[in-house]
């Protein structure tokens, strides 16, 4: 009998789900973001910004693992993705060469550096925001509407000045290239949340979180005008589907989600309340990041037949 | 309509419509018969033959090796070609007596059958054993073993896993349909084993003809009770399958019976009713043969030690060639080296596959996505536990309840960067068996 069947450890069957499609969903869900990002801020041509850093992200990958052996793993879309969202995060008008270093240090020191795919324990993106924040201050807050210069509605709300909401949920606000329309970042939400890529663990928990800070400490009390413009101001939607939900950098029990959500909530209510800029959102993400580890310890789940089948 | 269930599990494609509706055939082997002394959990059988001996079909042909053990029967009549170490379903070399077989099927005399009311627990319990009755589900654990709990008046369930989770397989649907008079009457011997119990057949709702006729055979019987399962990997698990009828939840150190219950398959308790109502020893069971290169997939009751190669040849042999060819489910099954090896008391399908869908995609980094955790029947972190396997990081694997896994193979199904999960944490679980023995 001349037969040679494969041999190896059950399960003999998988899902069709890789790791590759579930990125691609996650871009393809940022589209909507984009480009109105690029209609908003077409004046000052932000599309060309998105192309230089997404570029940038996915070649530092294929230059780093080709310098270093490594097998090439852009393929995944993990690299597009990183670069898309740092873009989205970025002002319309900073230099292109920003935004290339931007993501040349999300991709080489944040996450590879660390390992690669999976291994890194900050959400590159944000890490790269963070480090063009402390680096290029003037430029990274630099915000330009219609060739208008001018301080983004969230500035103005912390100011005290009235801000339009119903421009806000639409987008036609200064602000990053991706962050401005919250009607936008909810359809590709709406989209992930739809595949299951995403649940409303962490977001959901961030935002009702925050909403609960500010009622408390914000100074306005119950004000449903006051909190949609929180709500819908600064890279909070954009932070809170897109950002905190990175798998990577986010916890994987189902109740560190949850804690890691309020976390979230917490830290970014405490840095726009309290703290001398009107934004938070980034830096929240980042220091929750850091508190993975500690939180996954504490919510280990329960077994079952321990307490875990209920 | 919520039918009972538990948290977690998987929804493959089931792949049961190939098969479903084909009746059980019987099929007659024509060459030798293997019977591997260790077809069960426990001691091996102690072969009582000799090369040269003329055995007849039901004749017992190896007794067994102590309590936990079993015994097994020849199921045709011809001579002992001897005692051979051949290739097992799994892979391992066993121990096996050759029959071969004359083509007579001339069977040996059984005793005299007495009716349920006229045996005694201890007779029934002694039936079951001597008639080679073991788990025939898949682990092959001796059925008397499992009857015999220390404190049988706190048995309140006695359950018919009627599930049949894993893909492909439909041999207990086939059984339920056209056997269910033997099913309920092997329910009713367990039943008469223990005087609180309640007889529950638990039925996924994708088998709602079984359903049907079971719900039929039952109405007059005022000990048992047909329930709706959710169609769901992995009802059928004994942990789970428990839980989602009951309720009652148990860990890997506890047995069913510390909640009160006793769990047996199908075709388990069909074999339980002819080896005590027709006092008749386990020869046979119904095997499922499927899969996409399966020329014609199909439902054989089939005689134990026969070899896997006349059953592919009965369901009209291959399409093409197969890839991978599977001995039980696709979750949870064997994958075969080679089909020349014989069918055992725990043999329910054999499954042949065109694509392998295992290495057609190469295993890429975890991205911590969360899916192995909320799908995880057992409710662990399957991808964690996989790392510290990876590491031999023993300890911390047994801290993180490693030794909870039931290795349902779900983590492996849905994770996406197609890593084995199930397999780091089921190698990983071995080792720390071993090493607790040791101590």
């Amino acid at each position: 009998m001349n037969e040679n069947y494969n041999i190896s450890s059950s399960p003999h069957i998988r899902d069709k789900a890789t790791s590759s499609n579930i990125m691609l969903m996650v871009l393809i869900a940022l589209l909507p973001a984009t480009i109105f990002g690029i209609y908003n801020f077409r004046h000052e041509n932000a599309w060309l910004l998105i192309v230089v850093t997404t570029a940038t992200a996915v070649l530092s990958e294929y230059i780093y693992e080709k310098l270093m052996h490594k097998p090439i793993t852009i393929g995944d879309f993990s690299a597009a993705v990183t670069g898309l969202l740092l873009a989205l995060n970025l002002p319309p008008t900073l230099p292109l060469w920003m935004g290339a270093l931007g993501s040349a240090f999300a991709i080489i020191i944040v996450k590879q550096l660390f390992g690669g795919l999976g291994q890194n324990f900050m959400n590159p993106a944000l890490a790269a925001r963070c480090f063009l924040l402390i680096s290029f201050a003037g430029r990274m807050t630099y915000f330009v509407y219609d060739g208008v210069t001018g301080p983004t509605p969230l500035a103005n709300l912390k100011a005290g000045e009235a801000v339009n909401t119903m421009d806000m949920l639409l987008g036609n606000t200064r602000g990053t290239i991706g962050e401005t329309s919250v009607l936008a970042i909810m359809i590709g939400a709406m989209f992930l949340l739809l595949l299951g890529v995403i649940d409303l663990r962490i977001p959901g928990t961030y935002i009702v979180t925050f909403v609960i800070f500010i009622i408390i400490f914000g100074g306005h009390g119950f004000d449903a005008q006051y909190i949609t413009a929180q709500l819908c101001g600064g890279g909070l939607m954009l932070g809170a589907w897109f950002m905190a939900t990175d798998y990577v950098t986010s916890p994987i029990t189902p109740r560190g989600q949850i804690l890691y959500g309020i976390c979230i909530g917490l830290l970014t209510g405490l840095f726009r309340i309290f703290g001398g800029s009107a934004e938070g959102v980034s830096y929240a993400i980042i220091i929750s990041n850091l508190l993975v580890p500690l939180i996954e310890k504490i919510t280990l789940p329960k077994p079952f037949g321990k307490g875990g089948e209920k | 309509m919520g039918f009972l269930t538990f948290k977690g599990g998987i929804h493959p494609k089931d792949g049961k419509d190939l098969s479903k509706n084909q009746a059980i055939t019987e099929l007659l082997p024509r060459g030798d018969l293997l019977y591997p002394l260790s077809q069960h959990i426990g001691a091996p059988a102690n072969p009582i033959v000799k090369k040269g001996d003329h055995v007849l079909r039901g004749q017992k042909i190896a007794e067994a090796g102590g309590f936990v053990s079993a015994p097994v029967y020849s199921s045709v009549s011809g001579n002992v070609k001897g005692l051979e170490v051949h290739l097992g379903p799994t892979g391992n070399k066993v121990d096996c007596i050759v029959v071969e077989n004359d083509g007579q099927y001339e069977e040996t005399e059984y005793a005299p059958v007495k009716s349920l009311e006229e045996l005694t627990k201890e007779e029934i319990l002694n039936m079951i054993s001597e008639a080679g009755i073991v788990g025939m589900g898949g682990a092959g654990f001796p059925t008397r073993v499992k009857l015999s709990p220390k404190e049988p008046e706190k048995i309140d369930y006695v359950i018919a896993n009627c599930a049949e989770c894993e893909p492909y397989i439909t041999a207990d649907y086939r059984r339920m349909l056209e056997n269910t008079e033997e099913l309920v009457s092997g329910m009713r011997v367990v039943l008469s084993l223990f005087d609180n119990a309640k007889g529950i057949f638990g039925i996924e709702d994708n088998k709602k003809e079984c359903i049907e006729k079971l719900q039929e055979a039952v109405k007059d019987e005022p000990r048992m009770e047909v329930k709706v399962l959710q169609t769901k990997y992995p009802q059928g698990a004994e942990r789970q399958l428990i839980y989602a009828l009951t309720k009652r939840a148990i860990h890997s150190a506890m047995l069913p019976a510390d909640a009160g219950c006793v769990v047996d398959n199908v075709e388990t308790l069909i074999g339980i009713h002819y080896a005590v109502m027709e006092g008749r020893p386990l020869t046979e069971r119904v095997v499922t043969v499927s899969g996409d290169d399966i020329q014609s997939p199909g439902n054989f009751k089939v005689l134990l030690g026969t070899n896997h190669q006349e059953l592919v040849d009965a369901a009209g042999g291959f399409k093409t060639g197969p890839k991978k060819v599977v001995s039980g489910g696709p979750m949870m099954g064997f994958a075969m080296v080679t089909l020349n090896t014989p069918v055992t008391k725990t043999s329910s399908s054999i499954l042949a596959f065109s694509e392998d869908e295992v290495s057609k995609r190469k295993s890429t980094q975890c991205i911590n996505c969360g899916r192995c955790v909320e799908i995880c029947p057992c409710r662990l972190v399957p991808s964690r536990l996989a790392k510290y396997a990876d590491r031999h990081d023993e300890e911390t694997f047994v801290a993180q309840y490693g030794m909870e896994c039931v290795e349902c193979g779900c983590c492996s199904y849905v994770c996406p960067a197609k890593l084995p999960l199930k397999q780091s944490i089921g190698s990983m679980r071995k080792i720390a068996i071993a090493n607790k023995k040791k101590k």
